[in-house]
């Protein structure tokens, strides 16, 4: 079944773009991840030009984030002070990158950054991710606890100035690094169209120490406003922002993610983890692959700019 | 698929020369559109656009043999369009190089009677500035090199051609007694909106006698282009929209699901 994408300018199959947001979101379901890292190479592969893919990828993020958050709103597990000052650093992340994205959309070189940004997060934190989940599985069979480390000792981010007590997570330390942390994500949140959970939720656990049971809520929190901030701003400075396309990705995102939540519950963690890791790489992979590859057509045409 | 009322009709015009009936009257053409509008839908996935027009003055004995040709075009509303070319750096390829060209026709779709060598020489298709590579191609940048911009001449035609926005169908147009003709125009699925100008040439034993032209607005039908127009329009108000639209998704997802 055809559908027109009223910004897109274009007719795609409406069938494909719901089983891309099932797929995902059983993915994110499954895995706990909101799925923004996958969608946008999803649609850059199926043509969707990059810009509006990393946009409207933006708007996605807000329903599956939502819909994951409620949970966490109700059981009051997340550290809304954090996830406030996060969200300071957010919005001016945010604002550079979608600065940043306008500029290298008139340089020409927006989808090579976009391309080369997902080869270098999905390539280090897939490998990452699967060199840990190999050593987990690996002790689990040698029959040792696996246990998460979290050691108590102080790191040089505890030595930094201004200094604030987050009663929920029970840590104080500097505001610079969250709100630099923050930052990042807000920038990888405009630029790449990703609500950013894939590093948020480690640097929060081991750089800042935040106990887990508040992690996941406060990190679902701040990516729901950064998406929110990003895809106002991507609306109101590109134009690039497709309702039609958001709404079809949603719609297969929200049903997929309930699907997947369940399925997750049965396997086991570091298995989960190995094989959310193998999909990273394989998308990486994917991404590097077109960029050194001799393209179809060495020329292209973009409108408007003038 | 376009609407019924989008079929482009013809209106019968009376024959102009009456009032010179002394002097050798020269051939005319015209066409005209019952509608000036043709709205795409959201299944929309490429159609055929009909023209009708009629010849007047013909010379019989001319038609008879077969030496009247038309030519019927279809041109997509001007743009600039910048053409980037890229090259190997570091083993990645990537947009080194670009050419910035102003009011070229964002689609270019043209209908002849036959083949085009058999309507007249190339020359007269370049002097009338007819045909996909007869578009002209104007850069932004007057200084622009020579050979560089001949290069990104032919690639910006090139790409219009493969993504079927610049076309050519010899036989388009059929002649359907012996003034009156159709032309078929293929409009691509992603064929631009805003107004298109029909220009049809008629074309006596080779030689071009005369061009006329009429408009026509290609728009998106309803909620497609209110969207789109909210979202250039009032693009503020449309990003809150989204996220609105975003946060109600998914807690309405949220709500459907847990009752099972």
């Amino acid at each position: 079944m055809g559908i027109y994408l009223p910004i897109a300018e274009m007719s795609v199959n409406m069938v494909v773009l719901l089983a891309m947001g099932g797929a995902v979101g059983f993915l994110s379901g499954m895995f706990g991840v909101g799925g923004g890292f996958l969608i946008t190479p999803l649609l850059i592969f199926y043509n969707i030009p990059p810009a509006i893919a990393v946009a409207t990828g933006a708007n996605q993020v807000i329903a599956s984030s939502f819909s994951g958050a409620l949970a966490h709103f109700k059981r009051g597990s997340l550290d809304m002070k954090l996830g406030g000052v996060l969200l300071a650093g957010g919005v001016v992340g945010s604002s550079i990158g979608i600065y940043v994205f306008a500029y290298l959309r008139r340089l020409g070189q927006l989808d090579l950054i976009v391309s080369l940004l997902y080869v270098a997060f999905l390539g280090s934190v897939g490998g990452l991710m699967l060199v840990e989940s190999v050593r987990a599985i690996r002790r689990a069979r040698g029959g040792q606890v696996a246990s998460l480390r979290r050691p108590g000792q102080h790191n040089w981010i505890h030595r930094l100035p201004l200094k604030m007590r987050f009663r929920a997570s029970k840590i104080f330390v500097s505001i610079i690094p969250v709100l630099g942390l923050g930052a990042i994500i807000g920038f990888l949140a405009s630029i790449m169209g990703v609500g950013g959970g894939f590093i948020m939720v480690p640097a929060l656990i081991y750089l800042l120490k935040v106990p887990t049971n508040v992690v996941i809520g406060t990190s679902l929190f701040q990516i729901i406003f950064v998406a929110a901030f990003t895809t106002v701003v991507h609306s109101t400075a590109n134009q690039t922002v497709d309702v039609v396309l958001a709404f079809l990705l949603m719609v297969g995102g929200v049903a997929g993610a309930q699907y997947g939540a369940r399925v997750g519950q049965r396997l086991r963690g570091e298995q989960l983890r190995a094989l959310l890791a193998v999909l990273v790489l394989a998308v990486a992979l994917r991404l590097a692959f077109d960029l050194f590859v001799r393209p179809a057509s060495i020329y292209s045409l973009a409108t408007g700019a003038s | 698929m376009l609407l019924p009322r989008a079929l482009l009709l013809l209106f019968v015009t009376a024959l102009a020369g009456k009032a010179h009936a002394q002097e050798p009257v020269s051939e005319g053409i015209q066409i005209g559109l019952s509608t000036d509008r043709v709205s795409i839908t959201a299944d929309f996935s490429g159609a055929n656009l009909t023209i009708f027009g009629a010849l007047e003055n013909v010379d019989p004995l001319i038609s008879r043999q077969g030496r009247y040709d038309v030519v019927v075009v279809l041109e997509g509303p001007p743009r600039t369009v910048v053409v980037r070319k890229k090259t190997r750096v570091l083993g990645m390829w990537i947009n080194t190089q670009s050419v910035i060209f102003r009011d070229v026709p964002a689609s270019y779709s043209v209908a002849m009677t036959r083949q085009p060598q058999d309507i007249t020489a190339p020359a007269n298709y370049r002097r009338l500035a007819l045909r996909p590579e007869n578009v002209h191609l104007q850069p932004l940048d007057p200084e622009e090199n020579v050979s560089t911009l001949k290069e990104f001449r032919n690639a910006l035609r090139a790409r219009k051609e493969a993504r079927g926005l610049y076309v050519e169908y010899a036989g388009g147009v059929q002649f359907l007694s012996r003034n009156l003709f159709r032309a078929t125009l293929r409009l691509a699925p992603n064929v631009p909106v805003g107004t298109h100008r029909a220009r049809a040439f008629l074309f006596r034993n080779g030689v071009f006698v005369e061009e006329t032209s009429a408009l026509l607005t290609i728009r998106k039908a309803g909620l497609e282009q209110r969207i789109f127009e909210y979202a250039h329009q009032r693009s503020f108000l449309y990003g809150l929209a989204a996220v609105l639209l975003a946060i109600v998704t998914g807690w309405l997802g949220r709500l459907i699901f847990r009752k099972e």
